[in-house]
């Protein structure tokens, strides 16, 4: 499990995480929040349904997608936390409703 | 991909092709078995490269307006296709995803509709032309094939031999087939001059020079320049084309559009434009690339909340007119040339056809319409 080298930032901000709810420093990046809380597997590949998790931390990999507040496909380590925010592991690739 | 091997640096090849891209590995692929030796010389990663930047179409209507040859050429290559795709997995294990499953083109409105209807009957009744199956269908019976069918697509044109592959997947397995097969894949061998002394040609690069009894120009757009260089004059006419992918999703279409497909894995290609910008192959327009989304989005309105992860541009190689050029120089017999504009579609005759013609020696009658003597007419 991976530990910060800083000590938290002073505010707390809370998301849900596949409905469980995650303290995480205010300032953090997505994939930081995930990968304090022990979440290193955030998504499976489209294609062969392979787990994966954050790699880059600077938006190339694509690697770290997650559904957030409903929109999936979102790369976690690029999108910061924010009070209430709902993020949910993203299973395969994400459905286009025709 | 192969690289280099070194215990031929000195020796003859039976032949020799200049370019890896997809024409010249179909023919290198197609020559394996026929020849004891080929190598491809191919240049480094800052080349014009088709072959990396298509669309991946396996396809047929359309082809060969105002030359019914390219019609029946491009309909063989689309029957030998499966053959190729299993080809490539028994040899190399890559799947090159083709799918055949028929396309579309979608139409929007009356006025596209007749336009198109018009202009296909005329391509079907051309000299040369072997018919085969296509159809207008109605919105309903195109929605039947696209789920989500946008109401503005009023009408679609659709044959059952229209189909994709994964272009890359495709350009992968022919180079691995190389490294199993025997074919010396020579990268950072930009060709800078051929000569051609007592049956054999010299091709000579900034590294070394490579002997061959036979040679294939498959060059891409240098084609016009190497071309010079053993007597064949073709003008080229390189055509900017712009793609944009979308975000991978489940798999939604089946049936592939000539604007809009989605791939083996899931993302979605809109595409390509066609311009006149020179060889400027290194920007993207912002009035192409929204007019191609308006119409993706316009065909399938789902797409509307689907994200771009990219876009880019690359060129069509092309002769001046956009049909293929096969020839066989007269001046020096035993450089052949091949370029073309639809070189996923044609990988397959290409290997099969193509390349043991090149390996015997002689292009059939049948290909004379291919070669560049069209361009040469006297004029009046
Ligand atoms: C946007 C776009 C969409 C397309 N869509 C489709 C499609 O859907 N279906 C289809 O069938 N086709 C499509 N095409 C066309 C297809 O990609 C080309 O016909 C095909 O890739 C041409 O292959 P090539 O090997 O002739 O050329 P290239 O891919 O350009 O390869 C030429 C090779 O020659 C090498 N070379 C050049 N000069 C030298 C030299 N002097 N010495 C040694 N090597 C040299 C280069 O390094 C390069 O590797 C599309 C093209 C574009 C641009
Ligand atoms: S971790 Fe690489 S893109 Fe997010």
């Amino acid at each position: 499990m991976f530990s910060r080298l800083e000590p938290p930032a002073a505010r707390t901000v809370r998301i849900t995480v596949d409905g469980a709810s995650i303290a995480c420093g205010e300032g953090d990046s997505v994939a930081a929040a995930l990968l304090a809380a022990g979440i290193d597997a955030c998504r499976d590949t489209a294609v062969s349904g392979t787990a994966r998790g954050p790699f880059c931390m600077m938006g190339v990999c694509y690697d770290c997608l997650v559904g957030i507040d409903g929109q999936p496909n979102q790369q976690a380590c690029m999108t910061r936390v924010r009070e209430g925010m709902v993020v949910n592991r993203q299973l395969g690739a994400r459905e286009v409703k025709a | 991909m192969a690289s280099a091997n070194s215990s031929s640096s000195s020796s003859v090849f039976d032949v020799a092709v200049i370019g890896g891209g997809l024409v010249g590995s179909a023919i290198a692929y197609g020559l394996r078995g026929s020849v004891e030796s080929v190598a491809v010389l191919d240049e480094g990663d800052v080349a014009l490269r088709a072959s990396r930047g298509n669309f991946g179409l396996v396809w047929l209507q359309s082809k060969g307006y105002g030359m019914g040859a390219y019609s029946h050429w491009t309909l063989r290559s689309t029957r030998l296709w499966p053959q190729l795709a299993a080809r490539l997995l028994d040899e190399t294990g890559i799947d090159v995803a083709l799918e055949q499953k028929g396309g579309l083109t979608p139409l929007m409105g009356d006025h596209e509709i007749e336009a198109r209807l018009a202009w296909v009957e005329r391509l079907m009744a051309q000299p040369g032309v072997e018919p085969y199956e296509w159809k207008l269908l109605d919105h309903h019976q195109a929605a039947a094939l696209v789920p989500g069918l946008g109401a503005d697509v009023t009408g679609a044109i659709w044959t059952p031999h229209d189909g994709i592959v994964n272009p890359l997947k495709l350009l992968r397995a022919l180079h691995a087939a190389f490294a199993r097969g025997g074919v010396s894949y020579l990268p950072n061998h930009g060709v800078e001059k051929i000569e051609h002394s007592a049956g054999m040609f010299h091709l000579r690069t900034a590294a070394r020079c490579i002997h061959a009894r036979k040679i294939v120009l498959a060059s891409g757009l240098h084609n016009g320049a190497l071309g010079a260089q053993v007597g064949i004059d073709l003008p080229m006419a390189p055509q900017r084309g712009q793609i944009i992918v979308l975000e991978r999703t489940r798999r939604l279409l089946d049936t592939p559009m000539v604007t809009l497909r989605q791939n083996d894995e899931g993302s979605w290609l809109v595409g390509d434009s066609q311009e006149d910008a020179g060889y400027a192959d290194h920007v993207t327009t912002l009035p192409v690339l929204a007019t191609l989304a308006d119409r993706a989005v316009r065909t399938l309105p789902a797409l509307g909340d689907v994200r771009a992860v990219r876009a880019w541009s690359a060129l069509r190689v092309r002769a001046k007119d956009g049909f293929p050029v096969y020839e066989q120089s007269a001046r020096h017999p035993g450089a052949f040339i091949a370029t073309c504009h639809s070189g996923v579609t044609l990988a397959a005759i290409h290997a099969f056809t193509l390349a043991p013609m090149i390996a015997a020696g002689a292009l059939a009658p049948a290909l004379d319409g291919f070669s560049t003597r069209r361009f040469h007419v006297q004029s009046a």
